[in-house]
């Protein structure tokens, strides 16, 4: 097993080097004069011509690329502008709460869209699969932004049940002993009810949000996983030797239906990682992703880049979890490697 | 030969087949009128709008929707339904523009890696899995940001992020096929390898690769919209859904409903036209693959 | 006294709801079967034999439906009895057994748990004994080491092996009846013998009744004592197995008789009498050889070596590769048919796609017409003279038709591109082409898709005999055609040789059917030759123990008909 899982962990390496490798073109394609942008607006070209020196821009391509390895490995990701910190401790104090949202967002649509599609495709033709495909085809359409500014409309301006959508909590409550960086948890631990509520009630919002948007790939995948395993000629053997309609839909369908469930995974992971950013702007939540559209605004390009390097690595190592829990569902796989 | 009589049966029958499952389908019936729709307002939209999309009136700023103005005004006193119509063609372009783009090279790359395989097919692979070790948003995001913030280049990361997708369909469907009979009967009557591509390969994956053009049209909107939402690629004052919302967002608390909504339906309504197209399409091409 | 069957059909309807109205698939059937009683149920594609057991289990899928008539099992009403009802019979009281027995294993599940999961549902064992009792059930039905195989997985079974399993879990609660539905085939000659054995012995053993559907007359007429035959969703004959070949009444039944490949007959008395062409098969009289081949081997790397296992394991790289041809030779007269035979996985179609110049061989010489074309890269040959000199008859007609050319375009396909054909001239030819192989010019505009089987197959034998080759490779060319075709096929790939005067290389798996339409014959296994000669002789007079193992495989029909 300790073999596989290092097998599996070298196999990443190819993406982890292509991922560096854009990074750093994105960081050396920058619009205009990378050296004039970061000697300021108001730089004479002396200054310009000291800054390329100091950045190493006169230097070839690969000499450039392997001081940014070399940078990389220290954790340099260059200082932000606009915070004047350096942007590897700007992403780290903010990742747990992106983190946290998109978990709870995920946690959310999958404990009702995979339901949803096993009793879609169980009951084939019946309301609820109409009802299923229904919410599939209209959550694909939704912009994950304008489903967030419609909850915020309908439950804080008219039903005023909900919050201010400003951040993780409102400005009267302060943040639970950092534990985890997860305030759901930490005020758990803290054995703090106030907070918890009060981080939770925060929390519904974007993580409804965000759940919505993920809802619609995954029950679709689990219907249609479910009916093509449905009418596979194991199921058939399973029904025509008396087993329960029980025991053929959760031990013979349901596990193998599971198994595109779980690559799907991954997509839906991209996808959310994509739309957090946009519901953290709606939501003014302190996530990276804010952090990220922040810079941009600002015109402030290291964040971005350190931002755009530390989501494709966290994606990687999502991928590679996905990949390790695929090989404990399916046999073939880990036979195979 | 080639236009024998029994091709142009062939296309009436195809035709034919397509107005059956159209008739059996009126959901899909629905989404070809809401294409013309769109196709309509993205053509003459700027003419037909009753204000300039662009010209502020100071006097009727944040007016709630009324029969002057079907839609309200936004802080500007601009006209809400007159942006949202011109906007189309717009949003529209974008996704057009993108989905023709990736479907040229991505297309054409899968092919060539499906059916050639060896090199072709691990250096095609190595680009699409390293633009997948991305989320493909932020990806777009990050090239956007180098790139430049403009439209064009709107256009070009939402290619550069559809990539994988079809270059992997199209590889998939390829490789399938490379071991095929009749792909080797095709070998065997003296077709060279490159002609074999373009007459046996081509032709049996278009139909799929149209629906994937499809779905993916819903999909390139939504992202170009979301990156204008978070203020890359179409600037202000520039009516286009994704910034009209962004727009809009901040009264939404205050509780101007108008600027927001529209525009967001306009776009989940172009979306969800092209998702519908796309699995009509799909009942056409694959009737096995229905879901 | 009267023994009531065990199980009565009477009058059964099925019906199936698809987006073009209601089809009935069976009509008005009456089939019955007595205890211990083993019967066949025969029919090709679309006769609505598996329809029939599906009704009787009750596991129709959800667009069939029962329309009428009754079913009666051991005197009770299956058509009347509860879901719940039914899910305590199946698996008890009667048992299936499905084609593709690999498929029919759920995949993820250890083979020991599949059958405990049916031996608990049927209260047969509790969580003490279910172990002891799943493999008891896997030694019954003669899998080696079942302690060990408990816990594999169907994937590391190979596929003779997964059908045992796929036994042992319809027989665990040792029901009254066993429906066995086309049990063997996709598999080995000599492992189809083998399962029919293993199901009859245990059957027998248990005193069970067993139904066997099956598309192979001659297969039911072997295991069984008497047959039903089905065409069109209607019972047309019901007789013993003996009374089926030597008497059949029903004109069906007769036609499927006549067609069904078997010792002692000629090419044309496969053919119905109407159909039977006037005149007698010329005698092929072989000239010089045509084709040699010598020494030929084809090489392929083991199990794909990713470049981290590459990486962590350097030895693995002198791992010895897998021949899937070993060294063969042999040659083929001008005029001559050669049959090719073996099993699955006997390297016989590396060796004609070789001879094809579709891959390349690993090392050896292709002679032919006295050019080394096995020297010539496969890559280069489509654009070589002798390509169009060497064409061939692909196994599966659907698949081997560009789905977008017409069929007169895929007749077309090497004029266009190798014939010295006028384009003026085509058409006529491909027409002329169409009559050769019997294909009426209406159908040369339609599609693959509007095609039937045996038309596809026609398409594609005009296609590869429109260049005048001197060589056809038919490799298995009615492989995936109901007899009844395969019969007028065959008869027509006879007759297009004799008029034509070509050379076959016929591959098959099935030596009735080699016996048929071959001068000679060889015999393969693992990529080497095993025996060779004329083809009555190593048929008649097996000399290598493969070969005659895998003549004593083959089903033996009970009576020989009469010649006339």
């Amino acid at each position: 097993m300790l073999k596989i899982l290092i097998g599996r962990i070298l196999t990443t390496i190819p993406a982890l080097i292509g991922v560096v490798v854009v990074s750093f073109l994105l960081t050396r394609v920058l619009p205009g004069d990378t050296a004039a942008y970061f000697a300021g607006p108001a730089a004479t070209p002396q200054a310009i011509e000291e800054v390329r020196k100091k950045l190493g821009l006169d230097r070839p391509l690969p000499e450039q690329f392997a001081s940014y390895v070399r940078d990389l490995s220290h954790g340099n990701l260059g200082q932000s502008l606009t915070t004047g910190q350096p942007v590897l401790s700007d992403i780290k104090a903010r990742l747990p709460a992106s983190a946290e949202l998109t978990l709870f967002g995920l946690v959310l649509s999958l404990l009702i869209a995979v339901p949803l599609g096993i009793v879609a495709a169980v009951r084939q033709g019946s309301m609820i699969d109409h009802a299923c495909r229904a919410i599939v085809t209209a959550g694909v359409s939704l912009p994950v932004f304008f489903t967030g500014l419609l909850l915020v409309y309908v439950f804080y301006f008219i039903l005023q049940i909900s919050p201010a959508p400003l951040g993780r909590l409102d400005v009267f409550a302060s943040a639970p002993a950092e534990i985890t960086g997860f305030y759901l948890l930490d005020s758990l631990l803290a054995r703090d009810g106030a907070t918890f509520r009060a981080s939770f009630s925060q929390l519904l919002l974007p993580g409804v949000t965000l759940a919505i948007f993920a809802l619609a790939p995954i029950a679709r995948i689990t219907r249609a996983s479910m009916l093509s395993v449905l009418s596979m000629d194991f199921v058939r053997t399973a029904r025509a030797s008396g087993l329960s309609r029980r025991k053929v839909i959760m031990t013979y369908a349901f596990r193998n239906a599971l198994l595109p469930v779980v690559t799907t995974l991954g997509m839906v992971f991209s996808f959310l990682l994509g739309a957090n950013v946009l519901v953290e702007k709606v939501f003014a939540w302190p996530g990276i992703g804010s952090y990220a559209v922040e810079a941009l605004i600002a015109s402030d390009f290291a964040p971005v880049q350190g931002f755009v390097l530390a989501m494709a690595i966290l994606y990687i190592v999502l991928n590679l979890l996905i990949d390790l829990s695929y090989r404990l569902i399916d046999p073939r796989m880990r036979a195979s490697s | 030969m080639s236009r024998s009589p029994g091709t142009g049966a062939a296309i009436l029958a195809t035709l034919s087949h397509a107005r059956y499952v159209i008739s059996g389908n009126p959901v899909t019936a629905f989404a070809f009128m809401l294409l013309g729709l769109l196709l309509f307002c993205a053509v003459f939209g700027p003419w037909i709008v009753p204000f300039d999309p662009l010209a502020s009136d100071t006097a009727a700023t944040l007016k709630a929707p009324s029969l002057r103005h079907w839609f309200g005004t936004d802080a500007l006193g601009r006209d809400v339904f007159s942006r949202v119509v011109a906007a189309t063609r717009l949003d529209l372009a974008i996704a057009v523009f993108s989905v023709a783009l990736v479907f040229a090279f991505g297309g054409l790359a899968g092919i060539a890696a499906g059916f050639f395989g060896g090199w072709t097919d691990r250096i095609v692979g190595r680009i699409a899995d390293t633009i997948m070790a991305f989320p493909l948003f932020v990806l777009a995001m990050g090239i956007v940001a180098a790139l430049g913030n403009t439209v064009t280049n709107i256009v070009i990361a939402t290619a550069i992020i559809n990539f994988p997708l079809y270059a992997r369909v199209a590889r998939t469907e390829a490789s399938v096929r490379r071991e095929a009979g009749f792909v080797m009967a095709a070998r065997l009557s003296g077709n060279s390898e490159l002609r074999i591509a373009l007459t046996s390969i081509l032709p049996n994956i278009l139909p799929i690769m149209m629906v994937q053009m499809s779905l993916t049209m819903g999909y390139a909107i939504l992202n170009a919209a979301g990156l204008s939402f978070i203020g890359l690629g179409v600037r202000p004052p520039m009516p286009e859904w994704g910034i009209m919302v962004a727009e809009g967002a901040g009264s939404i608390i205050s509780g101007e409903w108008w600027l927001a909504l529209f525009p967001g339906l306009a776009l989940m309504l172009a979306v969800f036209c092209f998702n519908l197209i796309g699995d009509g399409l799909r009942d056409i091409v694959d009737p096995q693959r229905r879901t | 006294m009267i023994q009531l069957p065990l199980l009565n059909v009477r009058d059964l309807t099925v019906e199936f709801s698809t987006r073009r109205g209601i089809v009935r698939a069976v009509r008005n059937i009456d089939i019955s079967i007595g205890k211990g009683e083993t019967l066949g149920i025969v029919g090709e594609s679309g006769s609505g034999k598996s329809v029939t057991s599906y009704a009787v289990m009750r596991i129709l899928d959800r667009a069939g439906q029962i329309a009428g008539g009754s079913i009666h099992f051991a005197g009770l009403d299956l058509r009347a009895a509860s879901e719940r009802q039914m899910v305590d019979l199946r698996g008890r009281e009667m048992s299936m057994i499905f084609q593709n027995p690999r498929a029919a294993l759920n995949p993820i599940r250890r083979i020991g748990h599949q059958i405990e999961d049916v031996l608990r549902q049927h209260a047969q064992a509790g969580s003490a004994d279910a172990r002891e009792k799943a493999i008891e059930a896997l030694r019954d039905v003669r899998i080696s080491r079942p302690e060990e195989r408990y816990s594999a997985y169907p994937f590391e079974l190979s596929g003779g092996m997964c059908q045992r399993v796929v036994i042992a879990l319809a027989l665990a609660c040792r029901p009254k009846l066993l429906i066995a539905d086309e049990p063997t085939t996709g598999l080995d000659v000599t492992t189809q013998k083998a399962v029919m054995d293993l199901i009859l012995e245990l059957t027998r053993a248990r005193g069970m009744s067993t139904i066997l559907i099956t598309h192979d007359l001659g297969l039911a007429a072997t295991y069984c004592s008497r047959v039903v035959v089905m065409e069109k969703g209607e019972v047309v004959e019901t007789a013993s197995a003996a009374e089926i070949f030597a008497a059949p009444r029903h004109a069906y039944t007769r036609k499927l008789m006549r067609a069904t490949p078997r010792p002692g007959i000629g090419l044309r008395d496969l053919l119905p009498d109407e159909n039977r062409a006037g005149e007698a098969l010329p005698a092929s009289a072989p000239g010089a050889p045509l084709l040699t081949v010598s020494a030929l081997v084809k090489e392929y790397p083991r199990a794909e070596a990713g470049l981290f296992s590459r990486f962590m394991k350097p030895d693995a790289a002198g791992a010895q590769p897998f021949r899937a041809v070993d060294g063969i030779g042999f040659d083929i007269k001008r005029g001559e048919s050669l049959g090719l035979v073996g099993e699955s996985g006997c390297g016989k179609s590396t060796t004609s796609m070789m001879l094809m110049r579709l891959i390349d061989p690993t090392a050896g010489s292709i002679i032919f017409d006295g050019e080394d074309i096995g020297s010539i890269p496969a890559r280069d040959f489509a654009r070589h003279p002798m390509r169009k000199r060497i064409q061939m008859v692909f196994q599966d007609p659907t698949d081997s038709l560009n789905p977008r050319y017409s069929a007169a375009r895929a007749i077309a396909d090497p004029l266009l591109r190798l014939g010295a054909c006028e384009p003026r001239t085509l058409r006529a030819r491909v027409e002329e082409l169409a009559s050769l192989v019997g294909l009426p010019g209406d159908l040369l505009d339609r599609f693959p898709h509007q095609l039937s089987g045996g038309q596809k197959a026609r398409v594609g034998i005009a296609r590869a005999i429109a260049l005048n080759p001197s060589l056809v490779v038919l490799d298995e060319p009615t492989a995936a055609l109901d007899v009844s075709v395969q019969a007028l096929v065959l008869n027509l790939l006879a007759d297009l040789k004799a008029a034509l005067g070509m050379s076959y290389l016929f591959v098959s798996h099935d030596l009735h059917v080699v016996r048929l339409i071959c001068d000679r014959v060889i015999v393969m296994r693992a990529g080497r030759i095993i025996e060779q000669g004329r083809a009555a002789d190593v048929l008649d007079h097996p000399k290598a123990d493969y070969t005659k193992e895998l003549i004593a495989a083959l089903p033996h029909p009970p009576a020989q008909p009469a010649a006339r």
